[in-house]
């Protein structure tokens, strides 16, 4: 394995999704996911939301990155802010 | 639709009686519009075979009769080039490799491609809308983002420069591909029939090898079309992933540009052998293609 | 058709899941890693944080290459989506012509994509080729390996050739699936050609083209084989396109974090491509089968 050079953010971002989409399938399981229509414009499930709530973290990210000299954290605190509005309103 | 007419012969009369072009007129204008299409399509095959016939003219030559004079066909007709090929093992065993892992791959794929559509065609389970897109992006996936780690991934296993080792790289992008279409396929098939052989005692496995495959027949064929297809053609991740022992031909070929020039003859008598065993494939399922490529779908 | 809820279909997605996961996930998993290092040997690197996104993102020639690309891609959209649709139009529908036109029409698609960079080669050589040598004739200077616009010019043309057969062939599948009834019921309001096209046929293709437009667009987006055999992506960089780019950085000058980093950025740009054409076909499909049941 020591040829995948593993280092521990990456190790702690992978952890952190794998945690995310079993605790996605737990709370499926608990109770499942309802097809709603919020302020983006199709219908999604949980699932689709937290998806669209990713990607659009991850262009952030790359957005604060590239063409600002913010700090990373202030991208990850702008992403989950983000992720929580898509979550309970999207 | 309901005042649509089921009869041509009704709205003939129709339109004898409405329009102001009489049958005949019309009919000659029809014939004109068809040969005008045929005229258009002939072109445009023409146009299609032209490099294709290039290359055949170009394996038929010898080198320096392609380079000496512009010929449109082969005048010194010659097969030197093809049988230098056939006779230099470290030629044809490129064929061999090619073959060998395209086969390789068309096999695993199915098998496991099989079960899994079925699985996306007949249940609803959790997450299974985010695992067909994940499975799409994998297809979508440029093999050049991944071609070091691939590198790295199948020599640590020990799987470097063998046949199996393309075969399992290219499910990446085969697997979800037949995935795909095989459940455009399942999905036409009536779930009752499902239904009918659970009731008359049919086990799972039993019912699947022995009603449903055979159900999907032409199906199955389009896929392997497919999975030929999309594994024969593909070199950058069988070059980067074989050494000696199982490189495609596609790799092989480069070897004819020497310091000397280029090897024209023997560059396009290997082409044209590549062509060949899509020729043979396409011929064998063309009944069901146009099917198949809107993947089981329409 | 309603599905059955059943959580014990995945065992059958299972093995292909395995393998799936092995080709895909295990090496994403690396090129993740790689990104945040400079990964000089086996046992040498050092963490460099997100430092080559940042040179990645501002580096000019990628930028370059991006918007080559992007002008690629839409290109041949452009021209291979209507002249696809035009073809599928003038086929033969039955017969043996149908069968022989279908094999024809088929056969670029099944040859290696680095031998379809050969055969442009050779057919576009000034010397020996049929095609160079015949626009000189004609009195074109025409030569790809010094004027960029005639390598561009050569590279549509040549994936015109190559892939205008597949949107060929998805619309004539697409064109099948239509009962003869609606052409007959057109004949009877005697709609013109244009009509039957406008309300009969491009209706029933629009499923069909969305497939076409999505595959056509992800492999034009990661085209590699056939402009690095026929130009090398020269002169200069005139066709240097995304994955030969990145192929150039990852092996040809070992620059593993860098070239990491970028695969990232050009995977997730695909990845919000890929999903936008994905929702909107689901959302066609859902709409039709509402329609269908109401």
């Amino acid at each position: 394995m020591s040829w995948m050079v593993w280092t521990m953010p990456t190790a702690i971002f992978f952890s952190a999704i794998a945690a995310m989409l079993a605790g996605m399938t737990v709370w499926e399981i608990v109770s499942p996911t309802i097809e709603r229509k919020g302020f983006l414009p199709i219908s999604t499930t949980r699932g689709d939301r937290l998806f669209v709530g990713l990607l659009s973290a991850a262009f952030i990210h790359l957005g604060v990155i590239g063409y600002t000299s913010l700090s990373i954290w202030l991208a990850l605190a702008a992403s989950l802010v983000w992720l929580l509005v898509l979550m309970r309103w999207g | 639709m309901s005042y649509q007419l089921e009869n041509t012969q009704q709205g003939e009369k129709y339109n004898t009686i409405f329009s102001r072009t009489t049958p005949a007129k019309r009919r000659k204008r029809n014939a004109r519009s068809r040969l005008r299409s045929r005229v258009l399509l002939g072109i445009y095959l023409l146009l299609m075979i032209l490099p294709i016939y290039w290359l055949l003219n170009m394996s038929l030559q010898t080198n320096s009769e392609i380079l000496g004079s512009m010929t449109m066909w082969p005048e010194n007709l010659t097969f030197d080039n093809y049988i230098g090929i056939f006779t230099d093992s470290s030629w044809y065993m490129g064929y061999v490799n090619s073959i060998a892992y395209v086969l390789m791959n068309m096999l695993i794929t199915i098998c496991v491609a099989l079960p899994a559509a079925y699985a996306f065609s007949r249940y609803s389970f959790i997450g299974d809308k985010h695992l067909f897109f994940w499975l799409l992006t994998n297809l979508m996936a440029p093999p050049a983002v991944f071609l070091l780690p691939y590198f790295q991934l199948y020599y640590s296993v020990g799987l470097f420069d063998t046949h199996i080792a393309v075969a399992l790289a290219h499910c990446l992008f085969n697997i979800p591909l037949a995935i795909w279409i095989l459940e455009g396929f399942m999905s036409s098939v009536p779930k009752e029939i499902d239904e009918t052989a659970y009731i008359d005692g049919y086990s799972f496995p039993k019912f699947f090898v022995k009603i449903f495959i055979p159900m999907i027949r032409s199906g199955i064929g389009v896929t392997l079309f497919f999975l030929f297809m999309f594994s024969w053609v593909e070199l950058l991740l069988a070059r980067t992933l074989t050494a000696t022992e199982a490189q495609p031909i596609g790799m092989i070929m480069t070897r004819t540009s020497t310091a000397s020039g280029i090897d024209w003859g023997t560059l396009a008598a290997a082409g044209v052998l590549t062509i060949l065993p899509g020729i043979l494939v396409v011929y064998f399922v063309r009944n069901h293609i146009a099917k198949g490529f809107a993947l089981g779908r329409t | 058709m309603n599905k059955v809820y059943n959580n014990r279909a995945w065992l059958l997605v299972l093995p292909m899941l395995i393998l799936v996961s092995f080709s895909a996930i295990v090496p994403l998993m690396t090129v993740v890693n790689y990104s945040v290092q400079d990964v000089l040997g086996p046992n040498a690197s050092f963490f460099t944080g997100t430092e080559w996104f940042k040179t990645m993102l501002n580096d000019p020639e990628l930028q370059a290459a991006f918007l080559r690309q992007i002008l690629f891609s839409f290109t041949i959209l452009a021209i291979q989506i209507p002249l696809g649709i035009g073809i599928a139009l003038i086929m033969p529908k039955s017969g043996w012509q149908a069968s022989a036109v279908l094999i024809l029409i088929t056969l670029p698609l099944l040859i290696p994509w680095n031998v379809v960079g050969s055969i442009w080669q050779i057919f576009t050589r000034g010397d020996i080729g049929l095609m160079g040598w015949g626009l000189r004739q004609m009195g074109v200077d025409y030569n790809i390996t010094r004027d960029g616009t005639d390598a561009w010019l050569t590279i549509i043309l040549m994936d015109v050739w190559h892939w205008t057969p597949l949107v060929a062939m998805l619309c004539y599948s697409g064109l099948r699936s239509i009962p003869d009834a609606y052409y007959q019921a057109a004949r009877i309001d005697r709609a013109s050609k244009w009509a039957v096209f406008r309300y009969i046929q491009l209706p029933k293709l629009t499923n069909v083209l969305v497939i076409a437009v999505l595959l056509r667009f992800m492999h034009s987006f990661m085209i590699y084989a056939e402009p690095f055999v026929l130009t090398g992506g020269g002169p200069g960089s005139s066709t240097t396109f995304l994955s030969q780019s990145l192929t150039t950085m990852a092996v040809g000058q070992q620059d593993l974090g860098p070239s990491a980093a970028f695969s990232l950025i050009y995977f997730l740009v695909i990845l919000l491509v890929s999903w936008v054409f994905y929702t909107t076909i689901m959302n066609m499909q859902k709409d039709k089968n509402s329609q269908g049941g109401a």
